[in-house]
């Protein structure tokens, strides 16, 4: 999981890219080789993720030289004038027109330096995109993600999709609270509010799978609000969005997963999820191809039969607050071990 | 003299004596910070590693409401009020505040307020749920709609909103109080430009206050109203935003930044040249910088909403005064190393983290200008990023400033000095901490970790810097049991502080330590803004004599104010009860607490 198929070439790297590269180094030693950081803001990997990039960059120097002058300021004056007996006493100045004119204007010059790039990248990323984008809704509930593709009749949850080098224009709403979508290999986050629609807009560069998550506090499971954004080669999201175009596979005759939609069929499953040409519900995540999606729970577990059937029997035990209740009456050991079989069997 | 305070415990309870509330404040907001400060660790432990289990999702949950809360209203805004009280009366010459009965109200409000607020942590089953289940969990911020009944069914949102409610009432009465103190009480010749630089950052603090109070208290209403009534301010399915909560609560919530921090700026204004032997550099550009803040203050708060999608144009607006605001900041900053510049440094532990507030404060303020810019923000908002900002400036700049006031004027609040070795050992250990503490955390926001998480992945890579984050806050919390030990030893056998024991300039240092409950035998008269100090053009003043050469009327105590405090709590108890009847029994107290009051003999 997370991995991470950008390349960065070395032979290109300048000065402040280096640095940064020191940085992450750094926090690589100090983060026990803990791998790549498949959340960081530091790697982007689209047009808005880098003009992001571009400009902390600048920030960041601005910061680094105002910061070495006052510490180094704050520093020479406390051992150069530091008490020493017999030193005649201080000269009681009270002030220097010229030094406050001069120390409020070169602030002023370093900020206006900041302004103008901020500006022109606030406007270059204000989130519209041209118009033959790929269009996302994208949808938070608590504690997961719904993603609707209109032009190509796509729903899914929590893995999102998008082809590489083309333009997607992603708009944000909230079915409950408010929660912030955030890819950050992608660009900044945005909030997703009840009865607002906002909206982001990028480009992804290179192919890969980055992490993302939910950034505003929206209750018991904030923290349990993954996402995944999958940034496929053209080939492959057609591959991918074809399957998910088409409806829920059919089980064979006779297997555990036939016996195991049956079981879906009569339980409560149905009340809340939807499995095309099966079930209507919508207050859950859309199961139609759920067999296809690499991680269940808004990117807490993997996909596999253990952490669903654990899932399925109590959602709550798994992640605090969840909505999936436990079924009443319960289901049996045997029916969620059908019912697994079953939902891994749509792909 | 005549008319003798009460004593003992009634004395304590009844006090108007600016010198004895401000006591309390120090005492009570102590008590928080360590109450907020054990939260603070509860969490450090819990995210120590990754997929911690020391405490469930829901405990986190109210423990960073609770820090976050009880740190902001509970402790700093507190802290600096213990200084409020006992210092202004003393640096402005006046025998007491203008209205001390109203003063006592203040306290004894903003102590039932912490104590119902805090009261939400152990009343669990009076609600049928567990010790630790309605404590506030929906982050000192309370973004409206999750703050909705709909999705916070619990008392603990309840809790938070009327602890708010009665702590406002508290910091508005202390408020015009002190403004009214300010310009009506100063000694004959202490005019405006002559005033204690901290007198004047309170001064634009208590504006601040009286103004922005009002916006978080309509905002609490409405919520409440929502909660209680079906009221629809902020529900989405009403045809109304929860957008306004964040119009409403930053409109007050960035002002309230500046309520934190220019108090601590007036503390290190006052240490830092009392240490380099030298007036304070530039004083009227660092007075006007901080009216300057004052009022810049209030047109910032949308930077807290970048990530809402204001548009373009608001985007760049609120970006460019954010920055603006950076300029009066970055002046007064060159203004205390300029004070310090050709001066005679004596390093005492004031000086040491009245310098610390500088070295820190500036980090904050950096990292503050990098989400200024609306594009970087949206990376860096609601991560660890944010969270190491805000520490550096309220912990490197507030906390580190309110020690440099607590060391100073120490021996002239108990009339007994503090160690310095211990001292020493204290900001030495605090410095390292905090900076082990919140450093890391800028990389931890950046390598993508949001904040308010209970739990992380291990995949996130960030599990040792936030171990190193972990052993930081415990060194805080070292330190703290330092300055503790370094508390109790100066009560038992501290060495008595005389009237001056730095050669400050301020009129406090005129008298003894602790004054006398008149303050000054004869109200001095002001020809000069350092009156204790030689200059050019002034000889310092004479000190007031030991013994007061006519009677002194000193008014004794009063109950009122504590009755009438004690009808707000009854009526926030009627709300969490849902018992309309007591709300009349609150209020009759409140009224019969304020009519006594009003009809109470001048001559007690």
């Amino acid at each position: 999981m997370g991995r991470l198929q950008g390349k960065s070439d070395l032979g290109t790297l300048h000065a402040v890219t280096r640095c940064r590269l020191w940085l992450t180094t750094a926090a690589l030693a100090l983060a026990g080789c803990a791998g790549p950081f498949p959340q960081s803001t530091l790697r982007p990997r689209s047009d808005f993720g880098r003009a992001i990039d571009h400009l902390f960059t600048d920030i960041f120097w601005w910061a680094v030289v105002v910061f070495v002058l006052v510490e180094t300021l704050l520093l020479v004056a406390l051992i150069r004038f530091r008490h020493r007996e017999g030193r005649p006493a201080p000269k009681p100045t009270h002030g220097h027109t010229a030094l406050e004119i001069g120390w409020t204007l070169a602030p002023a010059v370093i900020l206006v330096l900041v302004a103008v790039p901020t500006v022109r990248t606030i406007f270059a990323t204000a989130g519209d995109a041209p118009p033959d984008a790929l269009k996302i809704d994208v949808i938070g509930h608590q504690w997961w993600w719904e993603y609707r593709y209109p032009a190509i009749g796509v729903v899914t949850a929590n893995e999102m999709h998008v082809p590489v080098g083309r333009p997607v224009q992603v708009s944000i709403t909230s079915a409950d609270v408010i929660h912030s979508f955030w890819a950050p290999a992608l660009g900044g986050k945005r909030d997703a509010i009840p009865g607002h629609e906002t909206r982001i807009a990028f480009r992804a560069d290179s192919v890969g799978e980055y992490l993302g998550q939910c950034a505003e506090f929206c209750g018991k499971s904030h923290a349990n609000m993954g996402l995944r954004v999958i940034v496929d080669a053209d080939s492959a999201f057609e591959t991918w969005s074809k399957a998910e175009q088409g409806g829920p596979a059919t089980p064979a005759p006779g297997s555990a997963a036939e016996r195991g939609k049956a079981v879906y069929s009569r339980s409560a499953c149905l009340a809340c999820h939807t499995i095309q040409g099966v079930s209507p519900g919508v207050i859950g995540p859309n199961l139609t191809h759920v067999g296809s999606r690499t991680t269940i729970a808004g990117g807490m577990f993997p996909n596999d039969s253990a952490h669903l059937a654990r899932w399925i029997t109590d959602a709550t035990a798994l992640k605090p607050g969840s909505l999936m209740p436990r079924m009443q009456p319960p289901l049996t050991d045997a029916d969620i071990a059908l019912i697994v079989a079953y939902l891994q069997s749509l792909k | 003299m005549s008319g003798a305070p009460p004593k003992g415990l009634t004395g304590w309870l009844t006090t108007t004596d600016h010198k004895r509330i401000g006591l309390l404040y120090f005492w009570t907001a102590f008590g928080f910070f360590l109450i907020g400060g054990l939260e603070a660790l509860v969490i450090r432990a819990q995210l120590a590693q990754p997929d911690g289990h020391v405490v469930s999702a829901e405990t986190f949950n109210q423990l960073f409401t609770m820090h976050g809360t009880t740190m902001v209203f509970l402790a700093l805004m507190p802290l600096s009020a213990a200084f409020f009280n006992y210092i202004i009366p003393l640096q402005i010459g006046a025998r007491d505040v203008a209205f001390p009965r109203l003063n006592a109200f203040s306290y004894w409000v903003f102590l039932l307020g912490g104590l119902l607020l805090n009261a939400s942590w152990l009343v669990g089953p009076l609600f049928h749920a567990g010790a630790l289940n309605v404590a506030p969990d929906g982050g000192w911020f309370g973004y409206a709609n999750l703050t909705e009944r709909q999705f916070s069914p619990g008392p603990n949102i309840d809790f938070w909103q009327l602890g708010l409610q009665i702590l406002g009432i508290s910091s508005l009465a202390a408020g015009f109080n002190f403004i009214v103190t300010i310009l009506n009480m100063r000694a004959p010749g202490m005019t405006m430009m002559r005033l204690p630089v901290f007198v004047w950052m309170t001064l634009v603090t208590q504006f601040l206050i009286i103004t922005a109070f009002p916006v978080i208290t309509v905002a609490l209403v409405f919520l409440m109203f929502d909660r209680l009534f079906g009221a629809h301010f902020y529900l989405t399915t009403a045809g109304a935003t929860p957008l306004l909560w964040q119009h409403l609560f930053w409109l007050f919530g960035h002002p309230e930044v500046y309520i934190l921090i220019l108090p601590a700026m007036g503390v290190v204004s006052e240490v830092l040249p009392t240490f380099a032997r030298k007036p304070l550099f530039g004083y009227t550009v660092v007075v006007y910088s901080g009216i300057l803040i004052g009022l810049m203050g209030w047109g910032v708060w949308s930077h807290h909403m970048f990530s809402v999608g204001l548009g373009p144009i608001a985007d760049s607006v609120f970006a460019a005064t954010t920055m603006l605001i950076a300029i009066p900041t970055g002046v007064k900053i060159f203004n205390w190393i300029g004070t310090l510049w050709g001066g005679s440094i004596r390093a005492t532990t004031a000086l040491k983290f009245a310098v610390g507030f500088i070295a820190m404060f500036i980090i904050g303020g950096l990292s503050g200008v990098s989400h200024a810019s609306p594009p970087a923000d949206l990376q860096q908002t609601d991560t660890y990023y944010v969270v190491a900002h805000i520490h550096y400036v309220l912990f490197g700049g507030t906390v580190l400033g309110l020690f440099a006031g607590i060391y100073y004027w120490w021996p002239k609040m108990t009339g007994r000095l503090l160690s310095e070795s211990l001292g020493r050992w204290h900001f030495w250990l605090q410095f390292i901490g905090m900076n082990l503490a919140f450093f890391p955390m800028h990389l931890i926001g950046l390598l993508g970790m949001p904040r308010r998480v209970y739990t992380y992945s291990p995949e996130l890579g960030v599990g040792s810097l936030n171990l190193v984050s972990t052993v930081g806050a415990f060194l805080i919390g070292v330190s703290i049991l330092v300055f503790l030990l370094n508390v109790w030893r100066s009560g038992r056998r501290g060495q008595a502080a005389p009237n001056d024991p730095w050669g400050g300039a301020t009129l406090e240092w005129s008298i003894s330590s602790p004054p006398p409950v008149y303050n000054f035998s004869v109200i001095p008269t002001v020809t000069s803004r350092l009156p204790r100090w030689k200059t050019e053009h002034h000889e310092p003043m004479r000190d007031p004599p030991a013994t007061p050469p006519a009677p002194i009327h000193v008014p004794g105590g009063s109950w009122w104010p504590l009755v009438a405090a004690c009808g707000l709590p009854v009526m926030a108890l009627s709300v969490l009860a849902h018992t309309l009847w007591l709300v009349f029994v609150g209020a009759a107290i409140l009224i019969f607490g304020i009519y006594r009051w009003a009809y109470e003999p001048f001559e007690v």
